[in-house]
């Protein structure tokens, strides 16, 4: 014999002691599927057989249970279950979690059970126990369907037990091996002129036309040339002016395998009247009835029954495309795609409702959409809106044609959304929903408040250029507190730049950094040609930039009248005073007009990475703490001590006049790379009285509406860049480059030549790039950028002294490897935030990746590199 | 690094007997930081000048410690420049008979008073040029000092807080050794490099004396606990070293303060506490915990059965753990609170359904622009039935001479509010959220000014 079951199912064994149920179970069913409540008894007692031990036992039975369930196994439950209360936990806990309980029951003849028992050495169960549990069972047996069981097979003989095959079918719902490309269809309502207008500006045509009108096979048979699918959100029928028409398209559509249908509240109902259920005929059921009652008498009958027998045949969700698509006609929380229970079937329906009913009648939603955190993308209709809104992964394209508004469809995978306007409004709605637009979009009022789920703890995250990075649970804290305390609005946030690794140790002497091992590497990466860009030495800023205020409310939902922000590389404003921001924004923005830049890159906003100099603007507080402290202590007293050694130089002789004169020389060197420091630092140093004192040097165009650059090379990032900053000099700094050929070794001593250039005028160095943004070398990722810095500047990084032979000596072991590992994991974490951003995912997904930069950050690591 | 003592006495050269230092060597010494050498630039027939020249290894004082010692662990550091604690050890180890008063050749002398004077190049001195006098004046030194620019080409950063210091007095060399020794790591007022906690008590033992009828002896001490041990958590550190130190030198005023900001500060968690107690919750929060004060209030009441305080700094949670004993409560008493590390810019599953909820100065602290998040996770997300919030008065600033009408309490304050900007927020949040709202005054009343706290009970049905 052969029997089906559902691929998610709790199967509840039902069986005396001796029936075989283990044996049975073994045989059909994989280890881990079956739980049985002796091995629970086994688990909290050591005694497989302790009937003391059966209340834990069943605890951990049903906590296993529910554990599978809502991870969406099958699951066996191996006990007697002879007794209708103790089935009914797992009737319970499927239907918890949407899963069908199917009841196997092992009916065999008392006697075998009684010999099957006494073979046993195990335990020793009374015949009369068995007597018992046989009986229980028998009683039982009528009632499984009450009990909730959808499926129940009853096995009575040895012999077809052991005939028994078991097939796993998938549930009607589950269509993952359907991937589409799909045309997901809004509420149509008999709006059948506007659906064939709809249909055929999507390209599907006409490929047969069935007689037998006016039957419900008849009329036209839609189909794609290129193979889409059309996919219905259901409640066809009702309100309109063409319901059977729109119900024959749809049929055929679906019998000739270009369309899938799942019900609407609508279809539902209609198809309880036809049934001769009690119904209301309200919400425009009347006219369905109309166009059915206009049907000849003599086939009336037969057309409502096959009508009613399609509207009940209609799945109540779709689980499409590998598990990415999920098609409902009220929507589907996460937890209950794919599965089937009356809950499951309520929900597609209906929704999720309060019970109370608003203002105009009409139930009060709970909006599930609002906390949907699943993979799958869902689509769905049922509650008319304005334009199709995204929010978390989830879109509405019921755009209400028969209330006068149009019939939408959206494209899966293309995401984009084709309207057909109504050609009248067919029916008044009882809540207007053609409402003036918002003044930001459902998106952005879910993301005004993020969820600290959403970052506490470790965290794993999946970044498409790169691997998985994982945040430590303490680094995590740290970032709290900082983002918290110090960072922008998270709706400006949608970056942090990564930490850049210097290069390779020098061995030269008097360096510590030399270009030859910053190409070294990339050559060793396979890179060709990178780009030196000049390093400028003022404070990292993230200039995000929008066309206009409108722009900032609209792609942003920044509501404050801001048009932009700059902010560090820890996320934090970098103007403490307002009114100078807006100012340097909009001169950014002038010349970022001037220059045609928004057009050009058909953009409203764009992301830049830039340097904002000087120095001291930022870092005020740090030089004056550090640098320039370290600066004055030195000035004052390096001279002091070396003028003590030359008086005492003076009284001293010989041996010792020969020590002192050493040491004196020592200290003479000291105080003059003491005044080199000073003149390091003062180099990044000027005051600001105005903007145009501030220097902004943007080196990366990182993003702009529905692009993150990283497939344009560096040359591109640094010519448009060029064309912005010659428009406004005075603030604008573009940044000089040289490409460097790496398989050439003039090109290589020429870029080497640029640096000890650069570097002898007083700049920090160079930062070294492969030409192109990624590059993918022996090991994946190549490390982006590397920073290969000049002596003088590494006085303020090393200390006054440290080009002395000895400490030279000591300071070039340095390890870079957790700074690489770092400086990836950032830059990863950083495009991945990008990326999520151009793709409108909800703020939580983009900031995650930027709070985890900011943990990151919080890594211990020399300071240094 | 340099210490150069000036004695006047005939025949001078005996002094080079004191230091057990012969005057026509140059003598080096190896140290823990490097190396100390003594020499004299001068030795005539009445005076004699010793110098102590500290040579640091800015690069040894730093390898191998760049994770113990978080940001202080810079190659740019000014260790190798200044008097510090490496003085004193110094001074301990190579003068340490003179310091002992001890001298086998010339012992009459060790025990006399001689005209000494000496120079400090240089000192860092935390609290001017005045607490410089403060210290050393009472133990009957004269005070020279000269201040260093920060740097001369930019007058605008201000003086640096390097001094080149001259001390005299007739005394003998041990007792000026003995000062020097214990109150070169006080000027600084950072943390001691390479002085571990056992080298600070046996610096403070030789204060025996006279450091106890010093008129400062409370705040030189303190000075030493301070930093003997910094707890500041390394990872967040490293997120904040672009923030400004808290204001340097207001050690004083804080003193002529604190009195006040005690009662006002006993004042206000005691109105919260009644206006929890008058609520009737029961399940309570305190949003913005720090370090426990009013943890410790709630504990003590039976009537709030469920306590949570949650806080953004786990440094100030873990304080708040150790203040409250939390690992030694009784069962009872442990199960009734909380701490949760968490952040008012975010929604929080974990702070939903209390009774109410305590914000004590907190919402000061928060950028304006990020308000909205806070409004929305308390009042729309959390939702408690009641929330007792404070924040200053700005109003009330005036009356205090250290902070004025411009400036505000404290420098992570982004704002503070006068009574009607308060008002208008609160009116906003009982419209937008369907709270009531009554307003208290925490403090004394100026009758035109208000309090120098705000109070506004929310309330919703």
């Amino acid at each position: 014999m052969l029997i089906k079951i559902p691929k998610l199912s709790v199967v509840v064994l039902i069986g005396p002691s001796g029936s075989g149920k283990s044996t049975f179970a073994r045989t059909h069913f994989a280890p881990t599927e079956i739980l049985s409540s002796d091995f629970c008894r086994g688990l909290v007692s050591d005694d497989e057989t302790s009937q003391a031990a059966t209340g834990d036992a069943f605890d951990v039975l049903h906590f296993i249970v529910a554990k599978r369930l809502a991870g969406g196994r099958l699951t066996v439950i191996d006990a007697t279950n002879v007794q209708p209360e103790s089935r009914k936990t797992w009737v319970e806990l499927g239907r918890k979690y949407h899963c069908l309980p199917v009841a196997l029951v092992l009916n065999l003849p008392e006697r075998v059970c009684i010999e099957r028992n006494a073979a046993r050495d195990d335990r020793n169960i009374g015949p009369h126990v068995i007597h018992n549990q046989m009986s229980q069972l028998r009683r039982g047996l009528r009632g499984l369907a009450k009990e909730g069981f959808r499926h129940i097979y009853v096995l009575n003989t040895p012999e077809e037990v052991a005939e028994l095959t078991i097939e796993r079918v998938p549930l009607w719902n589950d269509r993952r091996d359907e991937t589409g490309p799909f045309d997901i269809i809004g509420d149509v309502h008999g709006c059948c002129d506007e659906l064939e207008d709809l249909l055929t500006q999507l390209g599907y045509e006409v490929v047969a036309n069935l007689p037998g009108a006016p039957g419900l096979a008849s009329g036209p048979v839609y189909a794609h040339p290129a193979g889409r699918k059309a996919v219905f959100v259901g409640d066809l029928v009702d309100r309109g002016p063409r319901v059977l028409d729109t119900v024959r398209l749809v049929r055929n559509m679906i019998m000739h395998g270009s369309a899938l249908c799942v019900p609407g509240n609508h279809d539902v109902k209609l198809a309880r009247k036809l049934r001769g259920k009690n119904t209301q005929i309200k919400h425009g059921l009347a006219q369905s009835m109309a166009e059915i009652d206009a049907i000849p008498a003599e086939i009336r009958p037969e057309f409502s029954r096959e009508l009613a027998d399609f509207l009940d045949g209609l799945v109540s969700h779709y689980v499409l495309d590998g598990g990415n698509l999920v098609v409902a006609h009220a929507g589907m929380k996460e937890e209950m795609q794919g599965r089937g229970s009356g809950a499951v079937r309520e929900f597609a329906l209906y929704g999720e409702t309060t019970g109370e009913t608003d203002e105009f009648g009409l139930p009060e939603r709970l909006k599930w959409a609002e906390t949907y955190r699943g993979n799958a993308m869902v689509v769905y209709g049922h509650t008319p809106v304005p334009v199709p809104e995204w929010l978390n992964r989830t879109v509405n394209v019921d755009t209400g044609c028969v209330f006068g508004g149009a019939l939408t469809a959206m494209r899966y995978p293309e995401r984009e959304f084709v309207s057909v306007p109504a050609r009248t409004t067919y029916c008044e709605p009882s809540r207007p929903f053609l409402s003036p637009e918002l003044a930001i979009s459902a998106q952005h009022a879910n993301d005004q408040t993020l969820d600290i789920d959403d970052v506490r703890g470790k965290r794993s995250i999946p970044t498409r250029y790169w691997s998985r990075v994982t945040i430590r649970e303490e680094n995590a804290a740290a970032a709290l507190e900082a983002m918290s305390r110090f960072a922008v609005d998270p709706r400006w946030l949608i970056y942090l730049p990564p930490t850049m690794s210097p290069c390779a140790t020098s061995r030269e002497p008097g360096l510590l950094e030399h270009p030859t091992e910053a190409f070294g590497y990339y050559r060793g990466e396979g890179v060709p040609r990178v780009i030196c860009e000049e390093k400028h030495m003022g404070s990292r800023a993230v200039v995000m930039i929008c066309r206009d205020e409108a722009v900032a409310r609209s792609r942003f939902g920044v509501t404050t009248g801001e048009s932009g922000c700059v902010y560090t590389r820890t996320g934090r404003r970098f103007f403490n005073d307002e009114s100078l921001e807006i100012a340097f924004l909009d001169r950014v923005r002038t010349s970022l007009n001037a220059t045609n830049f928004w057009d050009e890159l058909q953009t409203d906003w764009v992301c830049l990475d830039c340097e904002l100099m000087p120095w001291s603007a930022k870092a005020q507080e740090l030089l004056r703490r550090q640098y320039a402290a370290v600066g004055a202590a030195g000035s004052a007293a390096l001279p002091a001590v070396v003028a003590r050694l030359q008086l005492a130089a003076n009284r001293l002789t010989d041996g010792e006049l020969a020590k002192i004169t050493t040491l004196a020389a020592q200290f003479e060197s000291r105080a003059a790379n003491l005044q080199r420091f000073v003149k390091s630092y003062r180099h990044y140093c000027w005051p600001v009285n105005s903007i145009d004192d501030l220097k902004l040097a943007p080196f990366h165009i990182l993003a702009t509406e529905g692009h993150v650059h990283v497939n344009r090379d560096h040359l591109w990032h640094m010519e448009t860049l060029r064309r912005v900053c010659e428009a406004d000099p005075a603030l604008l700094r573009a940044t000089s480059y040289r490409i460097v050929d790496l398989t050439d070794a003039e090109s290589e001593v020429q870029g080497t030549a640029w640096w000890t250039e650069l570097t002898s005028r007083g700049g920090e160095g160079m930062v070294v790039k492969p030409l192109s943004f990624l590059h993918r070398g022996r090991c994946g990722l190549s490390q982006p950028a590397v920073k290969c810095r000049g002596p003088e500047y590494l006085r303020i990084i090393y200390g006054p002294d440290y080009t002395l032979d000895a400490n030279l000596e000591r300071l070039r072991s340095r390890g870079l490897g957790r700074k690489r590992a770092l400086a990836m994991s950032e830059f990863a974490l950083g495009l991945e935030a990008l990326e999520r951003f151009v793709q409108r995912e909800p703020l939580r997904r983009i900031h995650e990746c930027v709070f985890g930069v900011l943990a990151l950050e919080s890594e211990p690591i020399d300071p240094r590199l | 690094m340099l210490l150069t003592i000036t004695a006047t006495h005939t025949p001078a050269s005996d002094i080079g007997y004191l230091f057990h230092k012969h005057p026509d060597k140059l003598q080096s010494f190896e140290m823990s930081f490097g190396h100390a050498h003594v020499f004299y630039p001068s030795v005539t027939e009445n005076a004699c000048v010793v110098c102590l020249l500290l040579d640091v290894d800015p690069v040894a004082i730093v390898r191998g410690k760049a994770d113990s010692e978080g940001l202080l662990a810079q190659y740019v550091n000014d260790r190798p420049y200044v008097a510090s604690s490496f003085l004193s050890v110094a001074i301990s180890q190579v003068f340490q008979s003179a310091l002992n008063g001890k001298s086998t050749e010339r012992p009459e002398l060790a025990a006399t008073q001689i005209p000494l004077v000496a120079e400090i190049d240089v000192l860092p001195v935390r609290g001017g040029v005045r607490f410089l006098h403060a210290v050393f004046e009472p133990l009957g030194y004269t005070v020279e000092a000269r201040r260093a620019p920060l740097d001369p080409l930019f007058p605008e950063w201000g003086e640096s807080n390097y001094f080149s210091v001259t001390i005299s007095r007739i005394c003998t060399l041990a007792d000026l050794l003995t000062h020097l020794y214990v109150l070169m790591p006080v000027f600084d007022n950072s943390k001691h490099y390479y002085v571990g906690d056992d080298e600070v008590e046996k610096l403070l033992v030789r204060g025996d004396g006279w450091l106890a009828t010093h008129p400062l002896r409370d705040e030189i001490t303190k000075r030493y606990l301070r930093h003997q041990r910094s707890l500041y958590r390394e990872a967040l550190a490293r997120l904040m070293s672009d923030e400004p130190e808290q204001a340097e030198d207001s050690s004083q005023s804080e003193d002529a303060q604190s009195e006040r900001a005690l009662s006002l500060n006993e004042e206000r968690l005691g109105t919260v506490l009644a206006a929890l107690r008058a609520s009737g919750a029961s399940r309570v929060l305190d949003l913005g915990c720090g370090e426990g004060k009013l943890l410790r209030l709630l504990l003590k009441d039976r009537q709030f059965e469920t306590i949570v305080g949650v806080d953004v700094s786990s440094r100030s949670l873990e304080i708040a753990s150790e203040r409250l004993k939390l690992d030694r409560l009784s069962p009872t008493q442990m199960e009734r609170i909380t701490l949760l590390h968490g952040s008012l810019m975010y929604r929080d599953q974990r702070l939903e359904g209390f009774d109410a909820a305590a914000i004590v100065e907190v919402i000061e602290h928060l950028d304006p622009p990020r308000l909205e998040a806070f409004e929305r996770v308390v009042f729309n997300f959390a939702r408690p039935k009641t929330v007792v919030l404070t924040t200053p008065n700005r109003e009330y600033n005036v009356t205090w001479e250290n902070v004025g009408a411009e400036s505000l309490r404290h420098s992570d304050h982004r704002f503070e509010w006068t009574r009607d900007q308060f008002q208008t927020w609160a009116d906003m949040i009982v419209k937008r959220f369907g709270y009531r709202v009554r307003f208290l005054p925490v403090g004394p009343v100026d009758p035109a000014l208000g309090s120098p706290t705000q109070m506004a009970i929310f309330e919703r049905d």
